[in-house]
């Protein structure tokens, strides 16, 4: 096994997968990736399952240190500088780190996670079938908790695959699609509308259980506790002050206030990448919408293998690479890193 | 077939999930139709259907869009809502040790003042009740419990505690519950059980399911010393006495 190490590293960074649905009954929360899409591309970069393990980092700047091997890594989610001593790594790229390099990366600029998947995954020991870090359940593998500096990822050693791309539709500044329900009746159709007519900001308060929103007070018709019901991804609810909270992947699984609408799943992860501070409307679509636009996500998702390219600067490369892989040799890692010192001199 | 009876409400919960919804309130009929329809629901093994969560008054079932849409498996929610709940005639029955009071309840002084009792009365009351888990939530297997004596419905605590204790037996509102991870709580603390509802490592990592019943059983502190230390080493601790 090989190891990276987390040099350094902020807050609201964890080990997170597709997470651990099922178990809701029971009160668990099914964690996972906040943006499942980002994930499952930066997975499918370096041939992993769409939803295995990989490092959410969160708004802050992070390193990784590859150890006793090269290690191939690649990058999804929020846009944020990516360094390999000195070499710039792309967004939605893949990249191998040599023995001893460290991946430096800034703070999130265009969104607020990132994931760094690792080829082969990371090792764990899962629990309901998931790795994904719940500290108050005490879930979580290699580390029941959010990383630390210091921390070590036991991965696979680089396979000297060549480095890939990924094309991903381009995401609509547009506002965050909801269906209303399924306690909208329990709010005047004035406190409806002004919730869709009003600019919304994300509080510096949010989480991974829940995103405070900050604008109008959004008023009850008949106080704001009822019986505690299911939650899900996505559900709005209304506490007390008006000011709504969009339940995150590390939710409780009931939750007592009116639930005035739900996030589509298809803008979830485009929702949960809003950063603090940054303003967007909703838009209320129907049924109809909302679940076309759930099966073009999946496909979406399906097809993201069909979206890989190599990477263009490595065009010139692409012989000795096929000749390589042709030949039947694995391309060492030493390899992988001399091409990309190559490829950084000539572009 | 039972003759018909009132149809629940489809609330939609977004594009994948729906909240069949029987009542407003808390309400053990409604309650039992939640899990009826959830024993039915299971059974029928519905193509797309991927998890559902009972609760006091709803069920919210998650399904995949790409499987079923909202209106068909709509239809075949109502279909089975009207059907009679197939093993309310073979619910599990848990015991479970309480030790009341102390150190491990230290509301039940208070409870006893508020309501003009002693505390062996509140404790009597609450041992003699018969209850049903209603729902498990909020956190891994936090389980509320109807059947509550009316006696106990006393208003949560103005002021929630931040943290009370694993294992806290507890009652707020017309509700009594087993907390299983230490956790915020604005319920009244009358004791503790060494039962851990939601354990790792071993099997079933969730003790209790919604529907089982369960009564409790008073237990000296000397006692839940002793048992806490062998639920921690793997042992249910609770006794199942009817399955």
């Amino acid at each position: 096994m090989s190891k990276l190490i987390v040099s350094s590293i902020g807050p609201a960074s964890s080990v997170q997968d597709g997470g651990r649905p099922g178990s809701q009954r029971y009160g668990l929360t099914p964690s996972g990736a906040m943006d499942r899409l980002a994930l499952a591309a930066a997975n499918t970069l370096v041939g992993n399952e769409p939803f295995a393990a990989a490092v959410e980092i969160g708004p802050f700047g992070a390193s990784f240190t590859a150890r006793c091997s090269a290690v191939r890594i690649a990058l999804s989610g929020a846009s944020r500088s990516a360094d390999i001593a000195g070499r710039t790594m792309a967004l939605d790229t893949s990249a191998t780190l040599a023995d001893g390099e460290t991946l430096t990366l800034g703070f999130a600029k265009g969104g607020s996670f990132s994931y760094l998947a690792i080829e082969g995954g990371i090792a764990g020991e899962p629990m309901f079938g998931s790795l994904a870090v719940n500290a108050r359940a005490g879930l979580g593998s290699p580390y029941p908790r959010p990383l630390q500096n210091g921390d070590e990822l036991q991965v696979h050693p680089a396979s000297g695959a060549a480095e890939r791309r990924i094309e991903l539709p381009e995401r609509p500044d547009a506002p965050i699609r909801i269906l209303f329900g399924p306690q909208d009746d329990e709010f005047s159709e004035d406190s409806k509308k002004l919730f869709l007519d009003s600019e919304w900001k994300i509080s510096a308060t949010s989480d991974r259980m829940g995103y405070r929103l900050e604008g109008p007070v959004i008023k009850h018709l008949h106080g704001h506790n009822i019986v505690s019901d299911g939650t899900v991804n996505g559900s709005i609810q209304v506490p007390g002050n008006g000011q709504p909270i969009v339940l995150m992947p590390d939710r409780g699984t009931s939750g007592g206030y009116p639930k005035i609408a739900t996030v589509i799943s298809a803008d979830f992860g485009r929702f949960a990448q809003v950063s603090a501070g940054h303003s967007f409307q909703f838009k209320a679509v129907t049924m109809a919408e909302a679940q076309a636009e759930a099966r073009k996500f999946t496909e979406l998702l399906r097809t993201l293998p069909d979206r890989l390219r190599m990477l263009e600067s490595l065009d010139l490369n692409l012989e000795a690479l096929s000749a390589a892989n042709v030949a039947g040799h694995a391309v060492n890692a030493v390899d992988a890193a001399t091409w990309q010192v190559a490829e950084s001199a000539t572009s | 077939m039972a003759a018909s009876v009132a149809q629940p409400r489809l609330l939609p919960s977004g594009d994948s999930a729906v909240t069949v919804e029987f009542s407003r309130d808390i309400d053990d009929a409604a309650n039992g139709r939640v899990l009826a329809l959830d024993r039915n629901l299971a059974a029928a093994q519905i193509a797309g259907v991927t998890e559902t969560v009972p609760t006091y008054r709803s069920l919210l079932v998650h399904y995949d869009p790409v499987q079923i849409g909202f209106g068909a498996l709509g239809e075949q929610l109502l279909t089975l809502a009207q059907r009679p709940d197939p093993a309310a005639a073979r619910t599990r029955r848990w015991r479970i040790p309480v030790a009341y009071g102390g150190e491990h309840g230290i509301d039940l002084d208070d409870v006893a003042k508020a309501l003009d009792a002693t505390p062996d009365e509140i404790v009597r009351r609450h041992v003699a009740g018969d209850y049903r888990v209603a729902m498990i939530g909020f956190t891994p297997g936090w389980s509320y419990l109807s059947g509550l004596d009316k006696f106990l419905h006393m208003p949560r605590r103005q002021n929630p505690r931040v943290l009370t204790p694993a294992g806290t037996i507890s009652i707020g509102g017309v509700q009594t519950g087993i907390q299983c991870i230490a956790g915020p709580s604005g319920w009244h603390l009358l004791g503790r059980t060494a039962v851990r509802t939601y354990q790792l490592h071993r099997d079933p990592i969730f003790l209790l399911e919604p529907g089982d019943t369960v009564s409790f059983t008073p237990v000296d502190a000397k006692t839940f010393a002793e048992q806490d230390r062998a639920a921690e080493a793997g042992e249910f601790v609770a006794e199942l006495v009817a399955a």
